[in-house]
């Protein structure tokens, strides 16, 4: 299990296949991976989190997967800082020796990290700056688990 | 103990962070504390159900005691992913 919350950019050809490369017995690997979303006239996204208690909450998220489902491995990888549209925010990778068991933790890590990881997104347009408001939804997601 | 805010609530109140000597025996008694303290902390605090909170870096309640807690943060819904 990886957790990685850093500011730099990341190579995600580059995280796939070391993720890969280090499993062993294992049938199936999904990732995910999150952008920022250019709605037109956005600038640039700022991420701020809560050092310490972000790397905590991952790890959280990510043994509550593990005893899910059948997993192998798990990594979660975000960042903070600025960002520019189709910038990589963050990448999940779940590797198990079937494919239903990864797809699922996938789910559930994005679920869960959307609304119980300490990230708050800002969005920054020639109109201004604005934080993004967490969605009812993103909280319903939860009780589906 | 220390008291942290983060996106807007740090926005309204601030500042990241401060020290407090108190004798608070559950979060909303803090929050009633910073309330008075100035018009920005009353800002910031004006509506509790815009806000979350974490007592040494954990999700809890507004009623959770605060025995022994070292950190207390307050933040709006998280909008990671």
């Amino acid at each position: 299990m990886e957790i990685r919350v850093q500011e730099a950019a990341f190579d995600l050809g580059g995280e796939t296949a070391a993720f890969a490369a280090r499993q062993d017995g294992m049938g199936a690997i999904v990732t995910f991976t999150g952008v920022v979303r250019d709605s037109g006239d956005l600038d640039a996204m700022e991420i701020e989190h809560y050092p310490g208690m972000t790397e905590k909450a991952l790890r959280d998220i990510a043994e509550d997967a593990r005893s899910r489902w059948n997993l192998g491995d798990i990594l979660i990888l975000h960042r903070y800082g600025r960002m520019a549209p189709q910038e990589m925010i963050m990448m999940v990778a779940t590797a198990a020796p079937h494919r239903a068991d990864a797809f699922q933790a996938a789910e559930f890590l994005m679920d869960f990290l959307k609304s119980r990881a300490p990230f708050w997104k800002k969005e920054i347009t020639r109109a201004g700056a604005a934080w993004v408001a967490a969605k009812d939804a993103d909280e319903s997601a939860l009780t589906r688990w | 103990m220390d008291v942290l805010y983060f996106a807007w609530v740090r926005e309204r109140v601030g500042r990241p962070k401060d020290r407090v000597e108190t004798q608070a025996r559950t979060v909303m008694d803090l929050v009633e504390e910073l309330r008075a303290r100035e018009e920005r902390y009353a800002a910031a605090f004006a509506d509790l159900a815009a806000l979350r909170v974490a007592v040494d870096q954990e999700l809890t309640d507004f009623d959770a005691p605060l025995d022994g807690a070292r950190e207390v943060a307050f933040f709006p819904p998280m909008t990671g992913g």
